[in-house]
């Protein structure tokens, strides 16, 4: 559907190995592991990629070193074509504007000593933007909204807040800066079922909204189904197929993804909701009700 | 006794009330639940944190006692009251007669401890004559049995060395050192991941039937007890809103909120691209739970009676074994129903009057700005 879209983000026979150690001591290096290994994948202008694996599979490493948040051993990592992979200082904090991270546990990604509104701030201070009280304040309370929270949240601290409450701080915070890339690294996989369905719709929405380009990563297929364009799936650091949604269902092409979707837990009865409100894909409706 | 109904039932909790004092004021976590399960059979109770699920458990086990807990009702563990048991009488039944399995294993294991001594501790706890070596053989039969391969050489692991379903079967393990009756198992897989869950869920169904116990199975996730459960009881602030055998539950789920479980939970046979339909707002506080039906604040389907009157667990006509708590007319929850699941009317737009209990997080477009 968007094939002709140039790649926002992409990554070229990407490798990290990790030191496998021994002892507490003396530390003996005993050899390596490879967390990712090989792997090149496009991100597409607009679109939202899942990557899907098991725990181990590599793929949060893959989304750290795609954001720099980690140094690959070998391999490039590209953003509008430019090769980051070892950008510093005022490039990479520029890079650092345009893509954000959500992270998995949102108790554990926020400081319980600061406000709800100083966290989101943060962003403002890290690159010195909006540099005016009021203005800031302003920004923040959009922000909540956005993410729909109520903007008294401001001065709450993270205890105060449910587990859902607390994911959507976090993505508050990951889009203050207006990036261009958001990745997800499992964002609902602490949350009960009723709010992960929430954080879902939600990011559903900011991203039809704010046109960001979105990776979801998940353990599970079922999730990413109802958010994603395409689909890479991921085993032992290895890419083992990626696909369009719709072709990834029906006709799996490996073994291991037949494996992962065996293990989504079959529902009896009828699919509720069995019309999508639109295509995925389709422009931002206006006043969509959902 | 009076368990003359079932008298099979090898647990089975009748008008159970747990309520915590606090310095907001009285939480009822549970108010009024009551249900059985027989040997060799599993109930799923399902609902969302705060439901009262997890406490309705630990009650059952003796284990939220104190002075700030009032506790009513009855837990009968083949006809003896575990709420009326001394302590003494509760330690010697507990693991033994009935057993629980936690979430999180890494923060139920001690860090410190070998595996499998943590399981001979709970062989030797409850048969005061047996061995070490004995406890040792048994302990490798357990991790044996719930299918840990080199269990011979496992047994000497510490937790941190186990992968996160290979602690969980250890705790699964232990939980079945001394052939409970009855086993608990609150959240068992919900820090898994899905492939890890479906092998822990096949493992527990083995188990099940394998020693005829009765199982009881706490989860936020509809789709975990779709293929494990004979019957799923749905709880709500403290109360079953709906309880049927599970089959019937799934074809024809008759209450609000187990429509709202049903359309959060990701699937594979919904259209691709199928919107997930979240419930607006929150679960509400139980210091001061709404007026009416509970679950009114957050219903679609809400007429201004719900606001007042209180709803009983009552049986449909026709389907005794199928109750709910609902004032809607039956013909008109099962037209909504088909309405939902044949994709014609989609979604009536949830609309709930703003959320009763403080900052909730409604749905994202509640509050969107255009």
């Amino acid at each position: 559907m968007t094939a002709v879209a140039p790649p926002l983000a992409a990554v070229e026979q990407l490798v990290k190995r990790f030191p496998l150690t021994r002892g507490v001591l003396v530390r003996r290096r005993l050899g390596d592991v490879p967390a990712v290994d090989g792997v090149t994948l496009e991100v597409r202008e607009g679109e939202s990629l899942g990557i899907v694996g098991e725990t181990g599979s590599g793929k949060s490493t893959l989304a750290r070193m795609l954001l720099n948040l980690l140094e690959p051993t070998s391999g490039v990592v590209r953003y509008r074509g430019e090769n980051v992979t070892h950008a510093r200082g005022d490039a990479l904090a520029k890079l650092r504007r345009k893509r954000q991270m959500v992270f998995q546990d949102p108790a554990g990604s926020l400081n319980p000593r600061k406000t709800v509104g100083a966290a989101i701030a943060d962003p403002f201070s890290i690159h010195g933007l909006l540099l005016e009280r009021a203005a800031r304040a302003r920004r923040v309370s959009e922000l909540l909204e956005l993410v729909g929270l109520e903007a008294a949240l401001a001065n709450r601290y993270p205890h105060e807040l449910s587990g859902g409450m607390r994911q959507r701080v976090g993505i508050a915070r990951a889009i203050a800066l207006g990036p261009e890339l958001l990745v997800a690294d499992e964002p609902v996989s602490a949350l009960d079922v009723s709010i992960q369905a929430q954080i879902l719709t939600l990011l559903r929405e900011l991203r039809r909204e704010l046109g960001l380009t979105l990776v979801l990563i998940a353990h599970d297929l079922a999730v990413v189904r109802h958010v994603c364009d395409r689909v890479a799936v991921m085993h032992e650091g290895k890419l083992v197929e990626v696909a369009p949604v719709e072709e990834l269902y029906r006709a799996p092409r490996e073994n291991y993804t037949r494996e992962l979707l065996a293990a989504v837990p079959r529902i009896p009865g009828l699919a509720p909701g069995a019309a999508p409100a639109g295509p995925q894909s389709s422009p931002p409706s206006s006043s969509s009700s959902t | 006794m009076s368990a003359e109904a079932q008298p099979a039932a090898a647990l089975r909790v009748e008008d159970l009330r747990v309520a915590f004092d606090t310095r907001d004021g009285l939480v009822q976590a549970v108010d009024g639940i009551s249900y059985s399960v027989a040997p060799g059979r599993t109930l799923g109770i399902v609902g969302e944190s705060g439901s009262g699920k997890t406490v309705a458990a630990m009650t059952a086990m003796g284990l939220t006692r104190g002075a700030r807990t009032r506790v009513s009702g009855r837990v009968l563990l083949d006809g003896e009251d575990l709420l009326a048991a001394s302590p003494a009488r509760l330690q010697a039944l507990r693991g033994d007669a009935i057993a629980m399995v936690f979430q999180d294993p890494l923060s139920a294991l001690h860090p410190l401890l070998r595996v499998g001594h943590q399981i001979e501790e709970a062989v030797r706890a409850h048969g005061s004559e047996v061995s070490r070596a004995a406890g040792r053989a048994r302990a490798v039969e357990l991790l044996e049995l719930v299918a840990i391969p080199n269990a011979a050489q496992r047994i000497d692991a510490y937790p941190h060395e186990l992968s996160g379903g290979m602690r969980q079967r250890a705790m699964i393990a232990m939980a079945l050192a001394n052939n409970p009756r009855v086993l608990i198992a609150d959240e068992p897989t919900t820090a898994l991941d899905v492939t890890v869950q479906a092998q822990i869920l096949a493992l527990l169904r083995r188990l099940r039937d394998a020693l005829g116990m009765a199982m009881v199975l706490i989860t936020h996730d509809l789709g975990v007890v779709a293929e494990t459960a004979d019957e799923v009881a749905v709880m709500y602030a403290g109360r079953i809103v709906e309880h049927a055998p599970a089959a019937e539950l799934f074809a024809s789920p008759q209450h609000p909120y187990t429509w709202g479980l049903l359309r959060s939970v990701p699937r594979l046979d919904a259209p691709v691209g199928a919107e997930l339909v979240p419930i607006p707002g929150r679960p509400p506080s139980l210091i001061d739970p709404p007026s009416g039906c509970r679950f009114h604040p957050r219903c679609a389907y809400v007429r201004d009676r719900h606001r007042m009157v209180d709803p009983a667990l009552e049986s449909l006509a026709g389907v005794p074994s199928h109750r709910v708590a609902c004032l809607l007319p039956e013909t008109e929850r099962r037209a909504i129903w088909a309405g939902l699941t044949s994709g014609a009317a989609a979604s009536p737009v949830v609309a709930p009057e703003s959320p009763s209990s403080g900052p909730a997080a409604g749905p994202a477009s509640a509050e969107r700005p255009a």
